[in-house]
C-alpha cells in the first residue's frame, strides 16, 4: 500500500512559506489506478511530487501528516533509503516528453544509467534488459534505437522511452503526470492502451495525475478531486461519472464540449481557483458554486456527504438530493 | 470571403553536416471562408496545418496556388496592398505566454498593431481602442498597466483576441487557441469567441487537435493529412459519415467520455 495520511505541504513565497496543499488522504493498492483531477494550481502536482519528496530542493516543505510506503514513512527515509525507492519502488512520468529525456546523451546511455542506478547487471544483462524494455514499450528496430539521440525521435515515441525508464527496475507504484497532454491524439491512445496493458500485466499502482476526464474515462478506477490544495471528493470512477456529487465535480464535468448541448453556450465556472494564502474560510469552492449560503462558510468536513466509499465535501450534495436542509454535518474540522 | 486554391509549399532542411531534405509541407490545398463562420483545420503535429492558415495570410509565401480576397487575387501583393491585405486577417496564437512580451505593459501589446495598420491615430485614441478592445473580450481597461506575468492563462488569452481584435480584422486565425487551458478556462474562451463572431461577423480559421472543440465550435471542417486536405465538409456531415480512412481513424481515436466505454483488453 501507498498512502497518504492527512498530508499538508507549505510553498516558499516571497516571504514566508504559504500552505498549499491541506490535509490530503489518497490510498493507492496494487493493481489499481487512482486518478487525482483538478484545475491548474490545485496542487495536484505538488501532492504527487511529495510522495517522492521531489519539491524539497524547490522550498516545499510538509506541515504536517505522512506518505507511508508499505508501512514505513518517506519522509523519515534517510537519501540513500530515498534513492531505493525513486524509480525502483516508485517510478515517475512526466508530462514532457520533448525536456524529459537530454538531448546530448543517446537513448541507450539514458537508459543503461537508469539500469545501472536500480539493478546490478553486467554491461551485456543491462544492454539486453534494455531491449527488453524498449521491446516491451512497443518500440521496434531497438537495436538501432539505442545509438539514437531524443531528436530523432518523435512525441510518442520519446514518451515510450520514458515509460520503458520508469518500468526499468520493476516498480510497485507509477506516478504519471499528464502522461498524454502533450501528444496527438492518436498517439494519445495509443501511449493510454500501453499504460494500462503494463499496468494490468504488472499489477501496478498508479497514481494518474490529469485535468483530463476522458484519460480519467480511459484509466481509472477510483477518484479523487482537489480543489485549492484539498480533495473535495472521491469515489469510485463509475460514482464519479454518474453521479458527481460536489458542485466543482459537477461543474468540471459540465464545461467539457461534448457535454454541451448543440448551438449552446459552455456550462462556465466563473472566477478562479484561489491561489495558495487567499483561500477563504469556509468552502474554498463557495465564491464559485451556485449552491453556496451561509452554512457554507463555516468549515466544510471531507466526508460532509457520504455514500459507502463515495464522499463529498459538500453540506448541500444532500440537500440537493431531496431538496431537503441538511442537517448537522457542518462541524469544522 | 477569403478563397485559396491549390495552395503548396515545401521546406527545405538540412544544414552544415547533413544532406538537404525538401518536405511538402503543404500540397494543393484550396478552401473558402465566408464571413462568421468557422472553418476548422484538424489533423496531427506536422499535417500541414499552421503552414496552410500562415500562407492563406500571406506571412510566410507559397510555392504554387492563388489566394483570393473578396474576388482579388492577392497571391502577389506586396508594399501598401499587402499591409493593407494583412490587416484583415489577424492571428491568435496557442500559448498566450509567450506571445506576450514579458516586459510591455499590456496596453503596448494591445495596441502593437494600431503602429503598423492605423499609424493616423494619436496615443489617446489608441489608449481609447485598446480598452474597446480589453471590454470586448471581457476585461477590465483598467489592467493596461499591468505586465502579462500578472495574469493566468485564460486571461492572457483573452489579451491575445483583444490584440487580434484591435485592427479590426474580418478574419482571425485561431492556433490551438485553447489547447493549453484548463477545460473550465477553455469553456470561456470558447463561449466568447462565439459571442464575439455574433457580434463583429468574425470569420474563423480554427486550428485544433481536439475533435470536441471543433464539433462545438466550427460549421465546416478541413481534415489534413501529410499535407494535404484528406477531406473536407459540414462538420456533423463528416463527423457522422467519415468518408476518407484517415478520418475516421482520428474519430476513432477520439477519447472516451465515459468509463463504461472503456475497451476491455
Amino acid at each position: 500500500m501507498l498512502e497518504i495520511n492527512d498530508l499538508s505541504l507549505a510553498v516558499p513565497m516571497q516571504q514566508a512559506s504559504v500552505p498549499a496543499v491541506s490535509h490530503v488522504s489518497i490510498s493507492m493498492k496494487p493493481g489499481r489506478v487512482m486518478g487525482l483531477v483538478g484545475e491548474s494550481g490545485c496542487g495536484k502536482t505538488l501532492t504527487a511530487q511529495s510522495i517522492l519528496r521531489l519539491g524539497e530542493h524547490q522550498g516545499i516543505t510538509k506541515i504536517s501528516g505522512d506518505i507511508q510506503l508499505h508501512g514505513e514513512s518517506i519522509f523519515s527515509m534517510s537519501e540513500k533509503q530515498l534513492r531505493k525507492v525513486r524509480g525502483r519502488k516508485i517510478a515517475m512520468i512526466f508530462q514532457e516528453p520533448m525536456t524529459a529525456l537530454n538531448p546530448v546523451f543517446s537513448i541507450g546511455s539514458q537508459i543503461l544509467e537508469v539500469i545501472g542506478l536500480h539493478l546490478d547487471l553486467s554491461r551485456k544483462d543491462a544492454k539486453l534488459h534494455a531491449i527488453q524494455l524498449l521491446e516491451d514499450v512497443g518500440l521496434q528496430d531497438v537495436e538501432h534505437l539505442l545509438q539514437q539521440y531524443p531528436d530523432a525521435l518523435s512525441g510518442g515515441m520519446r514518451q515510450r522511452v520514458l515509460i520503458a525508464m520508469a518500468m526499468s527496475a520493476n516498480p510497485d507504484y507509477i506516478i504519471a503526470d499528464e502522461p498524454t497532454t502533450a501528444l496527438d491524439v492518436s498517439v494519445q491512445k495509443r501511449i493510454i492502451a500501453l499504460l494500462r496493458k503494463l499496468q494490468k500485466d504488472k499489477g501496478l499502482g498508479m497514481l494518474l495525475v490529469t485535468h483530463d476526464f476522458g484519460l480519467v474515462a480511459e484509466m481509472c478506477d477510483d477518484v479523487v478531486v482537489m480543489y485549492a490544495g484539498e480533495v473535495v471528493e472521491s469515489g469510485a470512477v463509475m460514482d464519479i461519472f454518474d453521479h458527481p456529487a460536489h458542485p466543482y465535480t459537477q461543474a468540471l464535468m459540465g464545461c467539457r464540449p461534448e457535454a454541451a448541448q448543440d448551438g449552446q453556450a459552455l456550462t462556465v465556472i466563473e472566477g478562479q481557483v484561489p491561489a495558495p494564502g487567499e483561500w477563504p474560510q469556509g468552502c474554498r469552492f463557495a465564491a464559485r458554486c451556485p449552491y453556496a449560503d451561509a452554512d457554507c462558510q463555516q468549515a466544510v468536513v471531507a466526508d460532509a456527504w457520504q455514500h459507502g466509499e463515495h464522499i463529498a465535501r459538500c453540506v448541500h450534495v444532500r440537500m440537493q438530493e431531496e431538496g431537503q436542509a441538511n442537517d448537522g454535518a457542518d462541524t469544522a474540522c | 470571403m477569403l478563397e485559396v486554391r491549390g495552395l503548396s509549399k515545401t521546406f527545405q532542411s538540412g544544414g552544415l553536416l547533413r544532406q538537404g531534405q525538401s518536405k511538402k509541407a503543404v500540397d494543393d490545398v484550396s478552401f473558402h471562408l465566408q464571413a462568421s463562420e468557422t472553418l476548422a483545420i484538424v489533423g496531427e503535429s506536422g499535417s500541414g496545418k499552421s503552414t496552410t492558415a500562415r500562407l492563406a495570410m500571406r506571412l510566410i509565401d507559397s510555392d504554387a496556388g492563388q489566394i483570393f480576397w473578396q474576388g482579388n487575387d492577392v497571391t502577389q501583393v506586396k508594399g501598401r496592398a499587402l499591409r493593407l491585405q494583412r490587416h484583415q486577417i489577424q492571428m491568435v496564437f496557442q500559448d498566450p505566454f509567450a506571445s506576450l512580451n514579458p516586459r510591455m505593459r499590456i496596453w503596448e501589446s494591445v495596441a502593437e498593431g494600431l503602429r503598423v495598420h492605423r499609424p493616423d491615430m494619436n496615443k489617446q485614441q489608441r489608449r481609447d481602442a485598446v480598452a474597446d478592445a480589453l471590454q470586448q473580450c471581457g476585461l477590465n481597461a483598467n489592467i493596461m498597466q499591468r505586465y502579462p506575468h500578472q495574469f493566468s492563462g485564460g486571461q492572457r488569452q483573452r489579451i491575445g483576441i483583444a490584440r487580434a481584435l484591435i485592427v479590426k480584422p474580418k478574419v482571425l486565425v485561431l492556433d490551438e487557441p485553447v489547447s493549453a487551458l484548463d477545460v473550465s478556462v477553455q469553456a470561456q474562451i470558447l463561449n466568447l469567441l462565439k459571442e464575439l463572431q455574433k457580434t463583429s461577423n468574425l470569420a474563423y480559421l480554427f486550428i485544433s487537435h481536439d475533435l470536441s472543440v471543433i464539433q462545438h465550435i466550427a460549421d465546416r471542417v478541413l481534415v489534413m493529412f501529410d499535407g494535404k486536405v484528406v477531406e473536407q465538409g459540414n462538420v456533423k456531415d463528416v463527423f457522422s459519415h467519415p468518408q476518407h480512412d484517415y478520418t475516421r481513424e482520428l474519430l476513432a481515436a477520439r477519447p472516451i467520455t465515459h468509463p463504461s466505454q472503456r475497451i476491455n483488453l
